[in-house]
């Protein structure tokens, strides 16, 4: 198929961005968005012009490295990363618009690349369990019933790719923040620690300049892992309870 | 030679005889002598050597720094223990965040020698079956630590939240995989390497806060400095503004994980790279067993040329699933679920019945590769051939329902249907291998030391515990077992010898490789050529594929050197890159990656050129036996190829490493 892209270009953070217009063509189904990327910029590389920049390493929707604004939508019109999306998503003679996410938060690094250190920062502020190597004791000294596992499995799943901010109009981080809380507060090894960590990762995210949740649900309709939106009401339950006992 | 039982094929000249096929492209050095593993009984030789470690006290660690290159399940979990301890860690990678790591893919699960099924499964029992399944190329006493540690590696990781598959009574539930009869692997869904890394993440960051590792992302390293012959730190360009930066530091670790992406398509993350043991070999890291590379049976086959990566479908799938072609290669075209039974070759059950479809990957994939070969391969033909074949789910939905099967495999099958557009629960998958792991590296002692001073290397990026092949599920377990476990002990020992003597920052040394550094990037920038650094890459994927993949032979690894060398020449030559040195360049990010894998792909050549046998991963041609089973050659090739950089243009130094086994027998491996 032949396509139509407007990309947002810009040479670094200080710079001034722009939409630029490429034409594609002999696009086939079969080809990942990614790749389809790739194509174009070996066409480009062959007119002399500089390839797009665009972040991607494990390129089969688990590393959360990838992620584009599609039409409007983070990581376009499937409910999946974008390496994972493939053209035949498209049809013949499509416009596609692609930018890097849009969040206050994730400032643009290059074309459409963002910088998404302020998700490590939240975790660097209790998104863990404190144990020393060594020190853990044996792994069957402590059950787990199988349906608490399983959700902390589940809500485990986030690979921090940041598309729930960027769908966000508020550009909140909330679901990833409670994405976190959740694994880790369903789990026994997780409750000594349970009510700081939710007020410790809450006071990093409102600093590092993301919005407030006005429960939208933005966030969960654009998320590739499907983190259920519940997930901030627990974030505020638990942050409530952390509040109640005195934190 | 080592009390064990040779192998004898008739077709062989015998004990003693040298076949030297790679005569002419190196040179033999020196025998390596010593690795350091202590002597004793098997058991007992870890716990001596952590004893004899001498002990670094707790206001001294503060004094002492340690750079780590890499953030995966090695270098993550060495970092975090590491900062625990108090030492000063400095640790890099080259995404955007320490938790993308390559490691994050890993599907399938973690070994440990638990024995929570009671089925018969212990430490010497894993290390056995580790063992074999590395075709008797791997380090006895290394192994044998390996599945020592096993075990704690799963009460840390569950102490850290990790949400492990758990049975209905609340404990930890297990599978097997392939080359293996017990059930002891330990497993997240299909994403156990994610809850693992995310868990090894976690720690790091906590150490982060604390303030005793600082991270450096999209930050690659470059060269390592080396200074009156030990490693005292790295230089690294910071990718966003160009910067070229030195950080110096009492000890250098690398764990930059493995190099498949030599191959171009592979089921390893794009950036996967071998710029950080290259450098280091270039600076005397020898390089141990570069050709050992594990093919993986169930990938997602090739789809066209505009591919950029094989995607793995996880190996557990082999538990439920059976694996068939038509035995006619007329019924190739026709829809698999018109084919009746008695039509159907169930090929790995027939020719390997105690095993069937759990055979080892380098079998259960050259198995693959035979019946396609044969003409009957199923899928679209790809240039002539079908490359795939059909792993059928048809009787394990019968036997376990969909929704049996959606529980454990769900993401697989999701993720299966959005990359062929095909319903995997209705009609069998198709798979075809692809290269996945290689169980070459950088040569280590038991310390896990490189052979420069200071330099250690963790992961995927050494060498020592997986042989010629490597069982399911045990790189996650390598990993962290080297991370959190062995590492940390290992290099206290080193580190007690300080504090080091401060290195100055214009030191000839640093000096010396800041201006390489920089000089290669100016020519990468400066070259006036036509060639985007992608078409290299293809090329020499291609190369490697055709020539040092699933089979070599004589002929073919001579004819890749060649095209290796004229590919070399033209690289320098006539590549292109574009745009700015000075800003976040991925073009220039692939250049010097290219350029490395391409000096690699030769070293990877000759070194299997060197070894006339077939072992594990690495299936020469020329050594078969009547059925074309593999056929090792102990009486002449029991020993690691641990190859010395000697300049330019010059033939690579052979050391060879004896392999003794003392706590295990040498013995043809057979899973029929
Ligand atoms: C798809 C897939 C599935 C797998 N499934 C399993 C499984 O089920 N079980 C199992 O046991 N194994 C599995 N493996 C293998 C296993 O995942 C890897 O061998 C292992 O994770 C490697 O870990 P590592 O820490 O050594 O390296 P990696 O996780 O690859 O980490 C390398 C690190 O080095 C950094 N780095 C590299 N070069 C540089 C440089 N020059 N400068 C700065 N940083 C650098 C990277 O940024 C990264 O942080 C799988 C592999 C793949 C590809
Ligand atoms: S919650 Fe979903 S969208 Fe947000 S970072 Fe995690 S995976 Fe991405
Ligand atoms: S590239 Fe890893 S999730 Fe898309």
């Amino acid at each position: 198929m032949r396509l139509t892209l407007k990309i947002w270009r810009q040479a670094d953070a200080a710079s001034e961005g722009a939409m630029h217009t490429y034409e594609i063509d002999d696009v086939s189904e079969d080809m990942s968005f990614l790749e389809m990327l790739d194509v174009l910029n070996e066409e480009l590389q062959a007119k002399g012009e500089e390839p797009v920049a665009f972040d991607s390493d494990c390129r089969e929707g688990i590393c959360g490295m990838c992620g584009l604004m599609i039409n409007g939508q983070a990581h376009g019109p499937e409910v999946t990363t974008t390496c994972q999306l493939h053209m035949r998503s498209f049809k013949d003679g499509d416009e596609i618009v692609i930018e890097p996410w849009r969040a206050d938060a994730f400032p643009v690094v290059k074309d459409l690349c963002v910088d998404r250190g302020a998700f490590d920062r939240i975790i660097q502020a209790g998104g863990y369990i404190s144990v020393n190597t060594g020190s853990a004791p044996e792994a069957h000294a402590t059950p787990v019933p199988r349906d608490d596992a399983l959700r902390a499995f589940n809500v485990a799943t986030c690979i921090g790719c940041g598309a729930c901010v960027a769908a966000c109009p508020n550009g909140s981080a909330s679901l990833f923040m409670g994405a976190k809380i959740t694994h880790l507060g369903e789990l026994p090894q997780g409750q000594p620690e349970r009510d700081t960590r939710v007020v410790e990762m809450v006071g990093q995210h409102d600093h590092e300049g993301f919005g407030g949740c006005t429960n939208i649900g933005e966030c969960t309709a654009a998320c590739p892992k499907e983190i259920p939106l519940d997930v901030i009401s627990r974030l505020n339950w638990d942050l409530h309870a952390a509040m109640r006992h005195g934190l | 030679m080592p009390d064990t039982t040779l192998t004898s094929d008739p077709s062989h000249d015998g004990p003693g005889a040298q076949s030297d096929d790679a005569a002419g492209y190196y040179t033999p050095g020196a025998p390596i002598a010593d690795t350091k593993a202590p002597g004793g009984p098997i058991a007992d030789r870890w716990q001596t050597r952590k004893f004899e470690a001498r002990l670094v006290n707790p206001s001294n660690r503060r004094k002492l720094s340690i750079i780590i290159v890499g953030t995966g399940l090695a270098g993550g979990s060495a970092a975090a223990t590491l900062g625990e301890a108090g030492y000063n860690v400095k640790s890099f990678c080259y995404q955007d965040s320490p938790r993308r790591a390559h490691s994050i893919a890993a599907q399938g699960g973690i070994n440990a020698a638990k024995n929570y099924k009671e089925d018969g499964d212990s430490v010497h029992r894993l290390f056995y079956d580790t063992v074999k399944g590395g075709d008797y190329r791997s380090r006895e006493s290394n192994v044998y630590r390996l599945a020592e540690v096993s075990t704690n590696i799963i009460d840390q990781c569950v102490a850290q939240g990790v949400p492990f598959a758990r049975e209905y009574g609340g404990l930890l539930d297990n599978r097997s995989f392939g080359g293996v009869q017990v059930s002891r692997t330990f497993y997240a869904r299909g994403q156990t390497g994610q809850q693992l890394l995310l868990g090894a993440y976690q720690a790091l960051e906590r150490q982060v806060a604390a303030g005793t590792v600082e991270t450096f992302t999209r930050h690659e390293m470059l060269e390592v400095i080396i200074v009156d012959g030990k490693a005292r730190g790295i230089i690294a360009r910071d990718m966003v503004t160009g910067e070229i930066e030195t950080h110096l530091a009492d000890v250098v670790v690398l764990a930059s994980g493995g190099y498949g992406n030599v191959f171009y398509l592979s089921t390893n993350a794009m950036g996967c790279n071998v710029t950080a043991s290259w450098r280091a070999h270039r600076k005397g890291a020898y390089m141990a067993n570069p050709c050992y590379t594990q093919i993986h049976p169930t990938c997602i086959p090739v789809s066209g040329a505009h591919q950029s990566k094989l995607t793995l479908m996880s190996e557990s799938l082999r538990n439920d699933g059976r694996i068939w072609v038509p035995k006619k290669a007329s019924d190739c075209e026709k829809d698999p679920r018109d084919i009746p039974e008695e039509d159907r070759d169930y090929y790995l059950e027939r020719i390997y019945p105690s095993f069937g479809n759990l055979v080892p990957r380098d079998i259960a994939s050259r198995a693959a590769k035979n019946v396609c070969d044969e003409g009957r391969g199923v899928g679209p033909a790809v240039e002539g051939v079908r490359r795939g074949v059909y792993l059928d789910f048809s009787a394990a939905i019968e036997r376990l329902g969909r929704d049996g099967i959606e529980e454990k495999y769900d993401n697989l099958f999701d993720m299966y249907a959005r990359i062929t557009g095909e319903d995997p629960y209705s009609t069998p998958m198709r798979i075809y291998p692809a290269v996945h792991y290689v169980m070459g590296g950088l040569w280590v002692d038991y310390d896990l030391m490189s052979s420069i001073e200071g330099l250690f290397v963790t992961g995927e990026a050494n060498f020592s515990d997986h042989g010629a092949n490597r069982l399911g599920a045990s790189a996650l377990m390598q990993g962290l077992a080297d991370g959190y476990f062995v590492l940390p002990h290992t290099i206290r020992d080193y580190l007690a010898d300080g504090p080091f003597e401060p290195v100055p920052a214009d030191h000839p040394a640093v000096v010396e490789a800041e201006q390489a550094v920089r000089t290669r990037i100016d020519t990468f920038m400066n070259s006036n050529g036509t060639r985007s650094v992608d078409s290299y890459h293809r090329e020499l994927g291609n190369i490697m594929w055709e020539y040092c993949g699933m089979e070599r032979t004589e002929e073919g690894l001579k004819k890749a050197i060649d095209l290796i060398r004229t590919l070399k020449d033209d690289f320098w030559r006539n590549v292109k890159v574009l745009g700015s040195a000075e800003s976040l360049n991925q073009s220039l990010e692939k250049a010097g990656r290219v350029a490395d894998f391409i000096e690699l792909g030769e070293l990877m050549c000759i070194d299997a050129l060197n070894r006339r046998e077939s072992c594990g991963g690495h299936f020469r041609g020329e050594s078969q036996t009547e059925d074309g089973e593999a056929l090792r050659h102990d009486d002449e090739f029991a020993y690691v190829a641990a190859w010395e950089f000697a300049g330019d243009g010059e033939a690579p130094i052979l050391h060879k490493e004896e392999l003794i086994y003392t706590a295990i027998e040498m013995k043809q491996r057979s899973y029929k």
